[in-house]
């Protein structure tokens, strides 16, 4: 009897190691930030539970309710904006064409060495006077005063958000690759050219991926921090506050955890509505080939 | 498939002679399939100029003086350029501490991170246990728990600890592996037959010895890919670090790049900004061009599809 039991269980020794960091970093941390959600704890006094206090001062929070917005208005535009030129980038690294490997690394670059080096770069190129200023300048544009104009902050956040596209385009790679060759010989058989092969082979094909990417694109877009903090530390006049940059704010520079923990509750409540959002219509664009066959 | 075969044949066949057909074939394979490739190696080089300029622009940078960045216009390259920033900037801050700090943090998670990470795949890939499948519906649904819901908890654990303003915060917890490691080995190691491992119960072997001398050998692509991932992560980790560490001697090279930009100057040295940042940045271009072959094929094997 022992013998069996031992038999049948042995194997969960392997997620031991899992468990343990499971349990003590993510299991008590997550409870402990609902609980003090629900207290005033300033980081040094004992916390006193004010119950949902933080979350009735977080609705009439104008500044919260502005990095809601910075938020959300950096998502419209940027997870689009990432899933079309990785999807057009992908395509074009999918030809055959020598020198691939080149190719493939040089715009894959950019989503490697993403951090704070790669950032503190932008400055430079976002300066008025910078480089790419000076490129307007040739074709009798007037280049906008980039980071430090409230106008002009967050789209030069979303437009170098473009540059770093390599983790999406890498994904739709293995996605291309992963479709069956039959498909497109059927597909020419039947008299269908490239456009055709796109848009009736290639893309639901791909639906699977493409959803994949949205709903990673949505989850990380609510999670930007660095970029904002580097280049413009949420300015001008919080035009670039992201959520999570006001998070920041509240409970690591003034140490309001309570009032912080209820802003990570709102986000994480956020991000999971979006998610179940996603998933509730993916069956009615996503594709899996699997549905017809079984 | 069903949408394709319903559509296709009705519309563009239909009314051409056969022999236009035969023609526009030739016509194709002679004057179109070149300047289509003409015109993908055209795209390919345009986009990589584009890609690849920042990092132009970022040695160009680091050899300007700061007066330089002034200029109107700043010079296109400085000219003689200016060495003295690559000297200069190890005399100023304490960027052989940052090093010291990302190299030990960055081999533990090649090492540590990567092997729990592909011991505890094994047990979800190979092992069989009655909760073992929803166990895993676990581990991958907290890759969906964004970090920022337990960071204020853990700096007060961290805190009562005496961690803070050490490496301890992102070092122990690699001793549970990382779900995203774990699901991509344990996807991997799925596609090795399973007879090899039954043929090896049958000679006695344990599974730890199932483990160590089929399953491992057998998944070094993957375990070498997920190892590159883990060196790129952890050189990269930004935020957990700067809110864990604030001696400059103590940081991590990102978050003593940050310091770097904002703590340390009155007005901020752009030229050696950019050196450090291409000092930083270095050890991740040279690992990526060694690995790139075996990387990207990698991603495409350990069946990241989705």
């Amino acid at each position: 009897m022992r013998r069996t039991f031992w038999q049948q269980w042995s194997g969960i020794l392997f997620a031991v190691p899992w468990l343990i960091q499971f349990v003590l970093f993510i299991v008590v941390p997550f409870a402990a930030s609902f609980w003090l959600s629900l207290t005033d704890y300033r980081f040094r006094d004992f916390p006193n539970m004010i119950w949902f206090e933080n979350y009735v001062d977080l609705a009439s929070d104008e500044v919260f309710l502005k990095s809601i917005f910075n938020t959300l208005y950096y998502t419209v535009f940027h997870v689009p904006g990432v899933m079309v030129i990785a999807f057009f980038i992908a395509i074009l690294l999918n030809q055959k064409v020598n020198g691939m490997p080149l190719f493939r690394t040089l715009f894959y670059l950019p989503s490697i060495t993403a951090g704070v080096a790669t950032i503190m770069l932008w400055l430079v190129i976002l300066q008025p006077n910078g480089i790419l200023n000076q490129a307007l300048g040739l074709f009798g544009l007037p280049g906008p005063r980039w980071l430090t104009s409230t106008q002009w902050a967050m789209p030069s956040l979303i437009l170098m958000s473009f540059w770093t596209v390599g983790t999406t385009m890498i994904l739709y790679l293995a996605g291309l690759q992963g479709i069956p060759q039959h498909l497109y010989e059927a597909a020419s058989i039947d008299g269908a050219g490239h456009i055709r092969k796109l848009w009736h082979v290639t893309v639901p094909m791909m639906t699977p991926t493409i959803f994949l990417t949205l709903v990673l694109g949505i989850i990380g877009s609510w999670q930007v921090f660095t970029q904002a903090l580097i280049l413009t530390g949420g300015g001008p006049a919080n035009a670039t506050l992201f959520v999570l940059l006001y998070l920041y704010r509240k409970a690591f520079l003034i140490f309001q955890m309570g009032y912080a923990s209820a802003i990570a509750w709102v986000l994480f409540v956020i991000i999971l509505i979006f998610t179940f959002i996603q998933f509730g219509i993916a069956r009615r664009w996503v594709y899996y080939e699997y549905d017809e066959s079984s | 498939m069903a949408l394709l075969s319903n559509q296709a044949p009705s519309s563009s066949n239909v009314g051409q002679p056969v022999q236009s057909a035969v023609t526009i074939r030739g016509w194709r394979a002679r004057i179109l399939r070149p300047v289509w490739r003409l015109l993908i190696y055209a795209l390919l080089i345009a986009g990589s100029a584009i890609y690849g300029f920042p990092f132009g622009w970022m040695v160009r940078s680091s050899f300007m003086t700061i007066d330089q960045f002034y200029e109107d216009p700043p010079p296109f390259f400085p000219l003689p350029p200016n060495w003295s920033s690559y000297t200069e900037v190890w005399e100023t801050g304490p960027i052989v501490w940052w090093i010291a700090n990302s190299t030990i943090v960055t081999v533990l998670g090649v090492v540590v991170l990567t092997f729990v990470s592909a011991v505890v795949a094994f047990g979800f890939a190979r092992t069989e246990y009655p909760i073992r499948d929803a166990l895993f519906l676990l581990v991958i649904s907290t890759m969906m728990l964004p970090q920022h819901v337990t960071i204020i908890p853990k700096v007060i654990i961290f805190r009562d600890l005496g961690w803070l303003d050490t490496l301890l915060p992102l070092t122990v917890p690699m001793i549970g592996g990382s779900a995203f490691f774990i699901f991509i080995l344990r996807q991997f190691f799925r596609t090795i037959p399973k007879e090899l491992d039954d043929a090896a119960a049958i000679d006695g072997a344990s599974p730890l010895r199932i483990m160590f001398t089929i399953i491992f050998p057998l998944s070094k692509p993957a375990i070498a890919t997920v190892a590159v991932f883990s060196f790129i992560g952890n050189w990269n980790e930004f935020f957990e670090p700067f809110i864990y560490l604030n001696t400059p001697e103590r940081m991590t090279f990102a978050v003593g790049l940050r310091f770097f930009q904002a703590g340390m100057w009155e007005q901020p040295q752009l030229h050696l900004q950019m050196a450090v940042a291409l000092i930083a940045v270095a050890p991740i271009i040279v690992i990526f061009f060694f690995a790139q072959k075996h990387f990207i094929q990698g991603i495409t094997l350990t069946g990241l599809k989705g």
